[in-house]
């Protein structure tokens, strides 16, 4: 599953946020003391902080705090909401808002004089003191200190402890602790049972144990007291250095607060907001224009809408067959109103593939540190929308084929400068919309893909025979499949055990087709064809025997009649001419092994997937037909010749033909025949 | 079998920096928007570990931890909490309350992962 960048997220959060704060300031200035509205804004000031420290926008943060903290002391009764106070924060709020549009901008005067302001409102005077802000910059985090292995001489120490009673009904596990000290060096560990009561008073939800610990480490103090870092302040605990130096320390250890190994920062108490807040209705009510929605939900209406255009189409059907004009006309305006419906309903399933390409930037730097190759990302038709689950399927794929663009594709800088290339090798990654489809791809300038070596590699394998004799598309093909690796060693970046052909089974996986080219010097491109949508497509539906089926319209080329001719033929090889080009056909009254008598005038309907072209031998072909596709049972999952399954309108059951799957198959009786005769 | 943790945040983008930390490091992510949300998700289902903010509309995080503690399922399930202040009054609340540990926002992925491991032993 794909992840929209944290950051944009961030910044329509932030966005909605500094709304809330601005509508509760404004609700505040018609009544200065409602401690509803007080709270909503502090806690919108202090998320917008807190979230904003997290990615990165220090500046915000560190400009926040100090209204959070004016606002946290109105909250406390400490100072008194005033006019000025709002329209300080009011303008604060404004300020905040370019803080977080242009972080790296130059505000520092601006923030200084706001906050001046700001606290000339709380205080009745300018204060530079609170100019040190413990924000911007503050990562001592408690797991900072947990561990930082410092190496020095091995030590032993002896440990005493027992923790509060109460520790595992709070979700301390004793067991844990031990552990984590066995994973300091080497531990002996004893159970001190003295202060275990009598069975009769004993409570087993709680600790009676006390343990003595010897243990031998090269860690520092620090490292065996972070084991603790939670219990600290509840618990007994004695540390002493066995050797003896060190045996006075011990005590002090002890009484430490929980927070001193990390707490450095400048601390701004906060006491907890009224146990449920009843109303936030300023976060409901104003919010933004942005409406977040669970996807199961949306999927939830596809389904509904699915079923409705199934519905609708069964009375179609049936207005057809009857005399009533006023049955036909409400039957037709439903069929309008419900196709509006689905394409609405899919608009609203369509996220833009900026969000899958955004994570792009962050890989290829850093794949560009770890490689040493110099990586120019671009990307292209970002604004190009695809189905909110092909963006979450495709994001695995499409990082596994940019990684291997850069690790097999690219040259290192003085590689590339000898074959006169710029040292900058460029991975482009572009995404457009053609019909019902949308078209990604990744294109390297690198070196190409090395045929030879493809080749070497597929006989060692045994997937090809030595002197077999494969076009230049068939040998590329090669990579897709299984435990097909040409990576001369296995670097961290490939070959983590995803493969081309895992990549390849995704992407068809998705109703979708790859296609690879590639030039030796000058780079290679792989293209992912995927349409636009996966739960309703448009097919066109054929009969075979006395059998339905629907046969995806997008991969429909042209419908014609087999030539007696063309059929005569076929008894040796299945091809009909098409316009000077030969297209193998299958005949799927063979392949369903339909007992009944063909019809007289069989059809063909060429179907394609990307450059290779099948026909299909059908008995009648009825008409083009809105499909809700049904996947199919998980008995039924290794069917490879249908994908999937939808109801027709008189209610009977369609199957839906697996285009990919058939064209492969055409291609290889083809291949069969030929090396046959 | 994979651990299951439950995160409580109304921000966002924290959810999402949670979700897909702890998820590429192997554990099983449910989200909730507020502690009432927390609640519901603890009362539906368990979970090995309970990641949440304390300040949030709704049910704060404070009530959420007691509450959460009178759940049979739940009494025992560690809880951290995650804060912007690093005083220890709010951790001294958030212990009697029935916390189990805190992080300290911000934070980098590698320490809600190391927090994560060590309470959980996995």
């Amino acid at each position: 599953m794909t992840n929209p960048d944290p950051i944009s997220v961030f910044r329509t959060e932030a966005a909605e946020l500094l709304e809330q704060i601005e509508s509760g300031l404004l609700d505040l200035t018609r009544s200065l003391d409602d401690r509803d509205r007080i709270d909503a804004v502090f806690r919108g000031l202090h998320t917008l902080k807190g979230s904003g420290a997290m990615f990165g926008f220090d500046a915000l943060a560190a400009f926040t705090h100090h209204c959070e903290t004016a606002f946290d002391r109105v909250r406390k009764g400490d100072v008194p909401a005033t006019h000025e106070l709002v329209s300080a924060v009011l303008s604060a709020q404004d300020h905040m808002r370019a803080l977080l549009e242009t972080p790296n901008g130059d505000h520092d005067a601006l923030s200084a004089a706001l906050l001046d302001n700001l606290h000339r409102a709380v205080d009745g005077k300018g204060s530079a003191a609170a100019a040190a802000a413990p924000v911007a910059g503050a990562s001592e985090t408690a797991a900072a200190a947990i561990a930082a292995p410092a190496a020095g001489a091995l030590r032993e120490w002896r440990i005493r402890f027992s923790l509060p009673a109460n520790a595992m009904a709070n979700g301390t596990n004793p067991l844990g602790l031990l552990d984590e000290m066995r994973e300091l060096g080497d531990c002996r560990i004893v159970a001190d049972t003295a202060r275990v009561p009598d069975l009769a008073a004993l409570d087993p939800r709680d600790i009676h144990l006390a343990w003595n610990v010897t243990l031998k480490t090269d860690r520092p103090r620090s490292d065996i007291e972070d084991v603790f870092i939670f219990v600290m302040d509840e618990m007994e605990l004695d540390i002493a250095e066995a050797a003896g130096e060190d045996a006075s320390a011990a005590p002090a250890a002890a009484s430490a607060p929980a927070g001193a190994p990390m707490a450095k920062a400048v601390v701004v108490t906060e006491r907890e907001a009224p146990a449920v807040q009843a109303a936030n209705d300023a976060r409901q009510a104003k919010s933004a224009e942005n409406v977040r929605v669970p996807a199961e939900r949306l999927d939830e209406m596809m389904d509904r809408v699915g079923e409705l255009v199934i519905a609708q189409s069964r009375l179609t059907q049936l207005a057809g067959t009857a005399a009533d004009l006023g049955l036909r006309s409400v039957s037709e305006e439903i069929e309008r109103l419900s196709g509006e419906l689905r394409d609405t309903m899919m608009v609203l399933r369509m996220m833009p593939v900026a969000s899958l390409f955004s994570r792009f930037r962050r890989l290829v730097h850093d794949l560009s540190r770890e490689t040493g190759k110099e990586i120019e990302l671009i990307t292209e038709g970002e604004t190009t929308e695809v189905d909110k689950t092909v963006i979450d399927r495709l994001a695995d794929p499409l990082v596994h084929l940019v990684r291997n663009s850069i690790d097999h594709g690219l040259e290192r800088p003085d590689e590339r400068i000898a074959a006169g290339k710029a040292a900058r090798g460029q991975v482009v990654l572009s995404a457009h919309q053609t019909g019902g489809e949308v078209i990604i791809t990744i294109k390297d300038d690198g070196r190409g893909i090395d045929r030879e070596r493809v080749r070497a590699k597929a006989e060692a394998s045994g997937l090809v025979q030595p002197d077999q004799a494969l076009a230049d598309q068939e040998l590329l093909q090669l990579i897709f499949q299984p435990g097909f690796s040409t990576a001369q060693a296995v670097t961290n970046l490939s070959g983590r055990g995803v493969g081309m052909d895992v990549v390849k089974k995704t992407v068809e996986a998705l109703r979708g087709t790859i296609d690879i080219a590639s030039r030796p010097g000058e780079g290679s491109q792989v293209s992912l064809r995927i349409p636009l949508t996966l739960a309703i497509i448009d097919g066109l539906l054929v009969r075979v025997g006395t059998g339905c089926y629907v046969i995806p319209l997008s991969a429909v080329e042209e419908c014609l009649e087999l030539s007696l001719e063309d059929d005569l033929r076929s008894r040796g090889r299945s091809f009909i001419s098409l316009r000077d080009s030969l297209v193998p056909f299958l005949r799927l009254r063979e392949l369903f092994r339909t007992g009944t008598t063909p019809d007289p005038h069989q059809k063909v309907v060429v179907i394609s997937t990307g450059a290779e072209r099948v026909g299909l031998v059908v008995d009648q072909i009825i008409g083009d037909h809105q499909t809700v596709i049904k996947s199919m049972s998980k008995l039924h999952h290794d069917v490879a010749t249908f994908s999937g399954a939808t109801i027709l309108g008189d209610g009977s059951v369609a199957l839906i033909l697996d285009v990919t799957h058939l064209v492969a198959a055409g291609q290889h009786q083809e291949a069969q025949l030929r090396a046959a005769g | 079998m994979t651990a299951k943790i439950l995160t409580v945040d109304d921000s966002a983008s924290i959810r999402l920096t949670t979700r897909v930390t702890l998820a590429n490091a192997g554990y099983a992510v449910t989200e909730a928007v507020d502690g009432l949300d927390g609640l519901d998700k603890l009362r539906a289902g368990e979970y090995d570990l309970v990641v949440t903010d304390l300040n949030m509309p709704n049910m704060d995080g404070l009530t959420m931890i007691r509450e959460l503690r009178k759940l049979p399922a739940h009494t025992g399930v560690p809880v951290i909490f995650l804060t912007t202040e690093s005083d220890g009054e709010i951790k001294a609340q958030a212990k009697a309350a029935g916390a189990t540990g805190w992080l300290t926002k911000p934070f980098d992925p590698e320490s809600l992962v190391k927090i994560a491991r060590k309470v959980l032993g996995r």
